[in-house]
């Protein structure tokens, strides 16, 4: 008995991580992005919570969710041009931007989802790999929805476009010296105007995973600092895109290892189990911090 | 609405009779408060949004019910903190609106916040949802309401029991304080009392709201072998939802959750506040002394037993009426002995009991013989 509940934890602990994690990686990779090209954008919690509302209120209208998504992406885009428009003037500081831009989106977010709060707009639907098994422990845990395996695509993609683009290349230039990127000839804000509204579209999608799929609801509870935890854990993620979406399981996993554990009745310690993930950003921090003052794969904007 | 519409026309009017008479500059003043003095002002003041299938939307329910009276006037704020900001808006529903008394929801805003706001405002009564009021050490303009919502948790417990095939029910709670417990508790006796052999598995969310870890919960018991589900979070939506996705049964909380899961959805337990506010806005405007502790069950109607699913099977309906009407009756005592918690510890002896009002009931820090989880 105690060895089935063994494995059944470790089961639902591993399907939690991609259930719980997908939001995650969405904002992970698009602060990712953004910071690569020499901004911080601390609002995309904004743009994920907009992303939901907006993701939820168009598939309810239109009854069509993939609708959804593209609407929420777009909710993103809006915002992150609104970031990136605000920062290129002179003098204007990125972190308080995204700050404003988080609690303007937040609030609005509110405003118009009031309505939705209620009502029960059609969700993603889910692709079953777990057919084969009866266990449905199996089956629940491989219940995995199309927006994860977008999202884990996306992660070598975007390694793939910084590392061998030209266009990559540019926003790599901007972000680690200006100077350089104006030597060049390369346009500094057009590419971080490009990059801020990718990376904002990125996070509106995981956004409206949260409504859409999981947990499949629109409340105003919703996102509880679930973007504010990614755009931290790009930093212990080296901006390293891999590295986002590992990181971005593992947060998942942490997430759902004091229900899954409780669910089998060891309750010891729920209060830490529930407070792993803030745990692990903690020390995952303290352990990777450098002494020489500035991390590597930080773009070299951020040092001056 | 149509209480606005009326006090708009009202202040109209006033201005226009102030005007003709030449003391149109102090007008607008002087007229709210004496359209404020005809009316009853009631404030109301929630922690979440009012529309969120839960607790505070049973609030809401309760609120809007005022509208129907003429002679009542009744505003409210959503989303307020249990920080200094509910003081704030506390304040500002006295200065501006006019509230005679306060109805602030949220179990944490007692405690230093009404209570500082009752020194300050002698004259303003503030009710306070919960059983936290104490005669020896607050003051006498505040007062408590709650009701006992364990006794129809303990009806959706009975059917529960009987609807149970895997006898594992799942039991999603935000933290384990005595109101918690006790519906954790009275859950698990009702379940058990329609089969001995059901145990209750209790997942602690650690928070009022947190809908991602609300569902992680629930899969992972229906993972466990769970098939029904309730919950005592500030909204079931998210648990009902996921067990009706997954094809278990739930049980709902606070409001009327059936529209949520038409296939699985069993019964739940509701708050009834129309009646407690609308009977509060009477002894207002008749003048009469607030009484400083209301409660009450099924009997006195403050909660009330959700319409039976569609999946409930008539067994189980002739045994929840037959507990429903020993409530009704007055008869049903819920913590009789003996029970033992699920140390094995006696905790009510044999021949014992504790009815309803009994306070030490509100101290629980136990959990009943079959629920599998604890305190600490």
């Amino acid at each position: 008995m105690q060895d089935v509940s063994f494995w059944t934890v470790i089961i639902a602990v591993l399907g939690g991580a991609i259930r719980v994690g997908t939001p995650f990686i969405f904002v992970s990779l698009g602060e990712c992005l953004t910071e690569k090209s020499g901004r911080i954008n601390l609002g995309l919690e904004g743009n994920l919570v907009m992303g939901a509302m907006v993701g939820y209120a168009v598939s309810y209208l239109s009854g069509s969710p993939w609708l959804g998504v593209l609407a929420a992406a777009g909710s993103g885009c809006v915002l992150g041009i609104l970031h990136a428009l605000l920062c290129q003037h002179k003098r204007v500081n990125d972190i308080a931007v995204g700050i404003a831009l988080m609690l303007f989106a937040s609030g609005l977010a509110f405003f118009y989802g009031k309505p939705f709060i209620q009502p029960s707009a059609p969700r993603l639907p889910s692709l079953e790999f777990g057919e084969w098994s009866s266990s449905p422990v199996v089956r629940a845990a491989l219940d995995i929805n199309a927006l994860f395996f977008v999202g884990a695509a996306l992660a070598p993609l975007l390694s793939w476009f910084l590392l061998r683009t030209r266009w990559g290349n540019a926003v790599r230039v901007v972000g680690e010296s200006g100077d350089a990127a104006l030597a060049m000839g390369i346009p500094i804000n057009r590419v971080r105007l490009l990059s801020t509204m990718a990376g904002g579209a990125f996070a509106g999608v995981g956004g409206c995973y949260l409504s859409l799929y999981y947990p499949g609801s629109w409340s105003e509870g919703l996102s509880s600092g679930q973007g504010l935890m990614a755009v931290a854990l790009v930093i212990f993620a080296r901006w390293n895109p891999m590295y986002c979406l590992y990181a971005s399981l593992l947060f998942g996993a942490a997430a759902a290892l004091g229900p899954a554990l409780q669910s089998v009745g060891i309750n010891w310690g729920y209060y830490l189990l529930n407070a792993a993930p803030y745990i692990l950003t903690l020390v995952i921090m303290i352990v990777t911090s450098d002494r020489r003052g500035t991390l590597s794969g930080m773009p070299g904007e951020f040092v001056k | 609405m149509f209480n606005e519409k009326q006090l708009v026309l009202n202040r109209r009017l006033f201005i226009q009779g102030c005007t003709a008479a030449g003391v149109g500059a102090c007008g607008a003043m002087s007229s709210l408060s004496a359209v404020a003095a005809a009316k009853v002002t009631m404030g109301f003041i929630y922690v979440g949004p009012r529309d969120d299938y839960g607790y505070n939307q049973a609030h809401f329910e309760g609120k809007s019910a005022l509208a129907k009276l003429d002679w009542a006037k009744a505003v409210d704020e959503e989303n307020v903190p249990e920080t200094i900001e509910v003081q704030k808006t506390m304040e500002s529903m006295i200065n501006l609106d006019g509230a005679q008394v306060l109805f602030p929801t949220s179990f944490g805003y007692f405690d230093p916040h009404i209570l500082a706001m009752a020194k300050r405002y002698p004259e303003i009564t503030f009710l306070h949802c919960g059983g936290l009021w104490d005669a020896q050490k607050h003051p006498k303009n505040v007062g408590s309401y709650f009701g006992y919502i364990d006794e129809p948790v303990y009806v959706a417990g009975v059917v529960a029991g009987h609807m149970s095939k895997s006898k594992k029910l799942g039991f999603i709670a935000a933290m384990p304080i005595p109101q918690v417990l006790r519906n954790i508790n009275s859950f698990a006796l009702g379940a058990r009392s329609a089969d001995p052999s059901v145990t209750v598995t209790v997942v602690f969310t650690g928070g009022w709201s947190n809908p991602v870890k609300e569902a992680e919960s629930a899969n992972s018991l229906i993972d466990q072998g769970a098939d029904v589900l309730t919950c005592h979070v500030d909204s079931p939506k998210v648990v009902v939802e996921t067990a009706e996705k997954r094809g278990v049964f739930s049980c709902g909380y606070h409001t009327n959750a059936s529209v949520l899961a038409p296939k699985g959805f069993l019964t739940g337990a509701e708050w009834n506040w129309s009646g407690v506010y609308t009977n509060y806005a009477q002894l207002i405007r008749d003048g009469k002394p607030i009484p400083n502790l209301i409660r009450g069950g099924l009997k006195e109607g403050v909660v009330k037993v959700s319409p039976y699913g569609s999946a409930v099977s008539p067994a189980a309906k002739e045994a929840a009426d037959a507990v429903i009407k020993q409530f009704m009756e007055g008869n049903m005592v819920v913590y009789k002995g003996p029970i033992k918690d699920n140390t094995g510890k006696e905790v009510i002896a044999a021949g014992a009991q504790h009815a309803q009002q009994d306070i030490w009931l509100e101290s629980m820090d136990w959990l009943a013989e079959g629920v599998v989880g604890t305190t600490k």
